[in-house]
């Protein structure tokens, strides 16, 4: 798959400082700064009105930013906003296309549109027709396609100039399990060779595709680093989950008292009454799972599972943009 | 090809798919051969004056049906926004649709040259009249197509795209034609309403060429094209 990027600091392909959006009174994006270095797959995460689709239109040339800047392959979005989107693919949310036309048509028509001779045209269309899985359809109606085909053709526009960057606004939203393992393929694939910044709410997407994550919530970055990074950050840690028959306060206590367990929580259980769950809080450094089935076994409570659950990015998603809400509303009031 | 040709073709080529289009074209077809019938009898001079005239009436209701979507669809649809990240300027997308609805119109106009010629087959023609008379409808066509894609440009609705164009072209052209033949209103707004579309275009449906109605025509054309070019441009304000 080739894929390069990390590690080798080149001149980055995606350079953003302080970029800022404005609406009205609102502050959709408060001055971020991040670099995509080249070859890279990108996932731009957050909740949605975080600013993600915002900061695309900045850097697509949509929107001109209030403030900050930001040039793409070298280029300046505001000065040299033509090269700039000579220079990348952009599939829009919600793919946004001219109904009426015939797929092969509309690649075309913006073909013609990004100045491609008649040649090359007639290579590239057959070339993302068949990579974007769309050569059965080419002569169809874009209308009467169905969300995942019309995903698709946005995705075949995107790549037809062959741009070094393709910028892709929630890819995946409305496609069929299926569909959404072909296109996170694709989008691998399209990595090391183009480079790409991809937005997503959905945190396996960014585990299953992203080389770096960049965390925005409420028009900041809340953090960034390589999925693994994220996961391992300190704010993490790993908990123990034990299920098992006695009374509440009695299996919380007993834990307690268990050397490396920081905390306790007792979560809530439906169905046997009888039964409770247990997450241990780690400290640092221990995996305390034999000492609690050791614990068990000599209070004799009935065991049904003991399990390390592993920290997901979910986890850390959740706190981070919860901080970021918290501190939103703090700042509010 | 330049990129606004570009435009114009997809814009062209999207009538043809259009059933408001097609509905459009036979409404107007109709109301040409009821007003060409009236005049095609014996003892009537061979001239399409009268058919020109009601030309002029029936696109005030005719545009802005047809231009309605040119631009309040791609903002209702955000097409405007895979539009608007390809390398094109603002420029090019209002002059694209301008022209692209241009063609439209000329393809529209053609099949009334049937009644040139069935006239030809009945007497001797003077031919400057039409070809000045086609001249004029051409320019009010243009000019009224920039005013309706202006009005595109203002809402994602077609609906109020379309009433606003209409009232627009209506107060352009039908108020004036009543207001100047009304003796209670002073000097200045009859001289005002004498400026205005319909008078202007009589005279090239009676044979006369005046620069000054060409200038007229052209001029409100660009300046409704420019404000379309702004009212694009005005997103970036926001």
């Amino acid at each position: 798959m080739g894929r390069g990027g990390i590690g080798e600091r080149g001149t980055p392909v995606i350079s953003v400082q302080n970029l800022t959006k404005v609406y009205g009174q609102t502050l959709a994006v408060d001055h971020i700064s991040f670099e995509v270095q080249k070859g890279d797959v990108v996932g731009f995460l957050g909740p949605n009105g975080a600013g993600k689709s915002t900061t695309m239109r900045m850097l697509t040339c949509y929107l001109p930013p209030t403030g900050g800047t930001a040039t793409v392959n070298g280029f300046d979005i505001f000065h040299q906003s033509e090269q700039v989107r000579e220079n990348l693919g952009y599939l829009p949310e919600n793919v946004p296309l001219y109904m009426e036309m015939k797929v092969e048509e509309y690649l075309d028509f913006r073909g013609r549109l990004r100045k491609m001779d008649r040649a090359s045209r007639r290579k590239r269309i057959d070339y993302v027709l068949e990579r974007c899985w769309l050569t059965n359809v080419r002569s169809r109606a874009i209308g009467h396609l169905s969300k995942g085909y019309r995903q698709r053709v946005g995705l075949a526009d995107a790549l037809l100039h062959n741009p070094p960057v393709l910028i892709l606004d929630e890819p995946t939203v409305g496609l069929d399990p299926t569909q959404i393992r072909e296109t996170r393929k694709l989008v691998r694939e399209l990595g090391g060779e183009h480079t790409l910044l991809l937005s997503t709410h959905i945190l396996p997407e960014v585990e299953a595709v992203c080389d770096r994550v960049i965390v925005i919530a409420g028009g900041k970055i809340a953090a960034q680093g390589t999925p693994d990074e994220l996961r391992n950050s300190r704010r993490l840690q790993a908990r123990v989950l034990v299920e098992c028959k006695g009374s509440a306060e009695a299996v919380r206590g007993a834990f307690e008292n268990l050397s490396g367990v920081a905390k306790v929580e007792m979560l809530p259980m439906d169905g046997d009454k009888s039964y409770v769950t247990a997450a241990l809080r780690t400290k640092e450094g221990y995996d305390v799972r034999e000492e609690a089935a050791r614990l068990v076994m000599q209070q004799g409570w009935a065991l049904r599972e003991i399990r390390l659950e592993q920290a997901t990015l979910e986890e850390f998603f959740i706190q981070v943009t919860a901080n970021q809400a918290m501190a939103q509303t703090g700042g509010a009031a | 090809m330049s990129r606004s040709t570009v435009i114009a073709r997809r814009e062209l080529g999207s009538y043809f798919v259009s059933p408001i289009a097609y509905v459009a074209m036979a409404l107007f077809l109709i109301v040409c051969g009821i007003a060409f019938w009236d005049d095609f009898q014996p003892g009537q001079p061979a001239e399409l004056r009268h058919l020109f005239d009601w030309m002029v009436w029936i696109l005030v209701a005719i545009v802005p049906v047809l231009c309605m979507g040119l631009l309040a669809q791609e903002w209702a649809n955000g097409t405007i926004e895979t539009l608007m990240t390809a390398p094109v300027a603002e420029m090019d997308v209002v002059l694209g649709k301008f022209l692209g609805s241009l063609g439209f119109f000329a393809l529209l106009l053609a099949p009334t040259l049937f009644f040139v010629l069935m006239l030809r087959l009945y007497a001797p023609l003077d031919y400057g009249p039409i070809v000045s008379g086609y001249l004029g409808i051409l320019l009010v066509g243009a000019l009224f197509i920039a005013v309706a894609l202006f009005c595109s440009s203002l809402t994602r609705s077609q609906v109020v795209a379309a009433a606003l164009a209409a009232a627009l072209l209506f107060a352009m052209t039908i108020v004036p034609y009543y207001v100047v033949s009304k003796g209670t209103l002073s000097a200045f707004w009859r001289g005002a309403a004498d400026q205005a579309v319909f008078r202007r275009y009589t005279d090239f449906s009676k044979g006369i060429i005046d620069s000054g109605n060409i200038v007229f025509f052209v001029a409100a054309t660009a300046v409704f094209l420019f404000l379309t070019v702004k009212v694009l441009e005005s997103r970036r304000w926001k």
